[in-house]
């Protein structure tokens, strides 16, 4: 279907949020009913796109071998002109990314939109500085992508106003535009190492990179890292993270489930295409230290879900936790693993978006329409809340008869589930997909090679061996105790919030404000259905990102199209 | 001149990060300023430096590098500044709103340093 639309529409991420988001500019602060229409209608065309380029790619090519779809914007060849291409992993984000926009969209239709200006060309420049990000192979155009998601992050996380969001904004905004600075930094000293901004390009050229210039190459690739590391909430340089998210209106934290991702996807993308094994004495060059800010960063975040008492930071530590060990496991370099976390991180982010959307519900619910209660406005609540108090005239042992028998409210019930949910994917508990994501890295972090090899079978590939080593087995502890701390936690907010809770009314819970937790939780459960399906194109991905000789050949083979006048007339 | 460049930017970087780590608002935007007027120069550097050569292409001259300034950098640097400034105008409008909204001009709306915050009911009245 999609093969006579194909290179051009993958350009259309990016040109249909952008078109969508200027002509609601033009609607004015009026005609909100029509703007939700709009934005609706182009987030689920958006979604649509994502969806058909992830079938094409995945049609293109056998499995293994790597499929890329290139557009050239201006027309320009390669290392002159911007290209865009899109391989698997780019299409996984942006399909990732569409859903989360979906039902983060359809939530705030409910509510959330009235809470400012502006919100819904915002989230179109948002969708747009997504997709370019994702879809983009010119470093200095991932820049721009990323200062156009970022500049419409920043009026997201301010919509709705109030002192703490002002002051999260604040927060975030002096830490981004100082990555954004470190970001310019290492993308010129990059231009200034090699000559060339293009990502496939700079991939040819750094084995070839003198070595008294190899210094500077690695400190220039150190800065960039430093840049996105940040974006990616690794562990000293995420402490924006949670009270930016925590704050943030439910449907923008759930949105920004995703941007923490972003960071993440351009590490994986720049390391394995710059740093892979065939980039001579820079190959594999800053594993260790991913592997190492990973682990910490996992720690920190499983310790930060155990200390959260509000609701908000929960979520916003599981998407550090979900962070950490991304990091980690890409840091290791192997395409099993990596299969097993971009698994995981489709599974988690969808997770942590439910999340949000989840805990902005029963917040409402628990304080009876206001957004925080008062002595939760800081994360300093007492371990016994108000709640947990047995109220006067209540009885709560077992002679209290009534109890028995007395329905659920639905509402109560499609809370309680969606929390039960987002709980056992975020601990990655069995039945579903955080169980699997988790299963499948763990065993490849103590198979790197597969089942049919034995323990002491080396493969002829550099630095990997069958045999688990030191950092293998602590990520292996520290991927099973981030998730009983995760649990602990979650029970403990779970028990507090539908067990404890006495004397409080039957939440008023909207459609459009269950389908979209509902859709999230569903999009975690197919992809437990189908987990061989997702499993093997995750290993695809990876196996692509092993050997990106074919994504450099794809871009910089691509030949700009003849112009037609000239083509006319021999 | 190479030295004159490093040193500038070395100068302004450096006060901008110490600036950068002051808890005022106001100190934090100037040195995200110097960090981003150092950066743009830096980007020049990285075109490397040279004398009476222009980036564009002259009719008398051949078209070689030895006789032209690499015009990359100065494209970058100039989609830089403007991303740069309107990002700096944004980060103001919120130091104003956060300044109007806690009373104060410090990045944590508050000037209790260390102990307990307050209870964050009187910080909403504290103006």
């Amino acid at each position: 279907m999609t093969a006579w639309l194909m290179p051009h529409l993958l350009v259309a991420p990016i040109l249909l949020p952008m078109a969508t988001g200027a002509l609601m500019l033009l609607l004015g602060e009026e005609r909100r009913r029509l703007k939700v229409g709009v934005n609706l209608l182009s987030t689920a065309l958006w979604f649509a796109i994502a969806i058909a380029l992830l079938r094409w790619v995945d049609g293109q090519g056998q499995a293994g071998q790597a499929a890329v779809g290139i557009y050239l914007p201006g027309n320009w060849q390669a290392p002159f002109g911007i290209v865009l291409a899109l391989d698997r992993l780019s299409a996984l984000m942006l399909a990732l990314a569409g859903l989360v926009a979906c039902a983060s969209v359809l939530f705030a239709a409910a509510r959330w939109h009235r809470a400012g200006v502006h919100f819904h060309p915002l989230f179109q420049f948002q969708l747009m500085g997504l997709a370019g990000a994702f879809l983009t192979a010119d470093l200095f155009n991932l820049f721009v992508f990323f200062e156009i998601m970022l500049a419409a992050s920043y009026g997201l996380l301010l919509h709705g106003s109030g002192r703490i969001r002002v002051q999260a904004s604040l927060h975030y905004i002096a830490i981004n535009l100082a990555a954004s600075s470190l970001f310019l930094i290492g993308a010129s000293m990059l231009y200034g190492v090699t000559g060339t901004l293009n990502m496939a390009d700079l991939a040819q050229r750094i084995p070839q990179v003198a070595a008294a210039d190899r210094g500077l190459l690695h400190a220039a690739a150190g800065i960039l890292a430093v840049a996105f590391l940040a974006k990616a909430a690794i562990w000293p340089l995420n402490f924006w993270l949670v009270p930016a998210y925590s704050a943030a209106t439910a449907p923008v934290g759930a949105l920004f489930a995703i941007m923490s991702k972003v960071g993440l996807y351009t590490l994986l993308r720049l390391w394995t295409l710059l740093f892979s094994a065939d980039a001579g004495a820079s190959a594999f060059f800053g594993g260790n230290w991913l592997i190492a800010g990973g682990m910490l960063t996992l720690v920190f975040g499983a310790i930060g879900m155990v200390a959260s008492q509000k609701l908000g930071n929960l979520a916003g530590y599981s998407v550090v936790v979900s962070s950490g060990t991304l990091l980690a496991a890409f840091g290791f370099g192997q395409s099993a693993l990596t299969a097993g976390a971009l698994y995981y991180l489709l599974s988690s982010t969808l997770a942590a978006s439910a999340l949000f959307l989840v805990v902005d519900l029963i917040e409402r619910w628990r304080n009876d329409g206001a957004t925080f209660a008062p002595h939760e406005r800081d994360d300093h609540a007492p371990f016994l809340s108000p709640d947990l108090k047995p109220l006067v005239g209540i009885n709560l042992d077992e002679e209290q008869q009534v109890l028995i028998g007395r329905a659920i409210p639905a509402a109560i019930a499609f809370l309680g589930l969606a929390f039960m949910g987002c709980a056992v994917l975020v601990a990655g508990l069995p039945p579903l997909s955080g169980f699997i994501g988790k299963m499948a890295m763990l065993s490849a972090l103590l198979n790197p090679l597969g089942l049919d090899h034995g323990i002491t079978d080396v493969a002829g590939v550099p630095g990997i061996s069958n045999t688990p080593g030191a950092p293998q087995w602590t990520l292996l502890a520290l991927v099973i105790g981030s998730g009983l701390l995760s649990l602990i936690a979650m029970s403990r907010a779970g028990i507090r919030h539908f067990w404890a809770a006495q004397g409080r009314g039957v939440p008023t819970l909207r459609i459009a404000e269950g389908v979209p937790v509902g859709a999230l939780l569903l999009g975690c459960m197919l992809l437990t259905v189908f987990g061989g399906r997702a499993l093997r194109y995750t290993q695809d991905t990876a196996d692509a990102l092993r050997q990106p000789q074919a994504y450099m050949q794809a871009v910089m083979q691509a030949r700009p199209v003849p112009n037609p006048v000239k083509a006319a007339t021999p | 001149m190479e030295i004159v460049l490093a040193i500038a930017i070395g100068v302004l970087t450096s006060s901008g990060v110490w600036l950068l780590l002051r808890p005022r608002t106001f100190q934090v935007i100037m040195g995200l300023s110097l960090i981003a007027y150092a950066v743009n120069l830096f980007i020049f550097g990285m075109g490397r430096l040279s004398i009476d050569r222009e980036p564009v292409l002259l009719q008398h001259l051949p078209a070689t590098l030895q006789h032209y300034d690499d015009p990359l950098p100065q494209a970058l640097v100039l989609t830089a500044i403007v991303i740069g400034f309107a990002m700096t105008a944004l980060f103001l409008v919120v130091m104003m709103a956060l300044r109007g909204l806690s009373g104060s001009d410090h990045v944590d709306g508050t000037e209790d340093l260390g102990g307990d915050l307050p209870p964050a009911g009187e910080l909403e009245d504290g103006r």
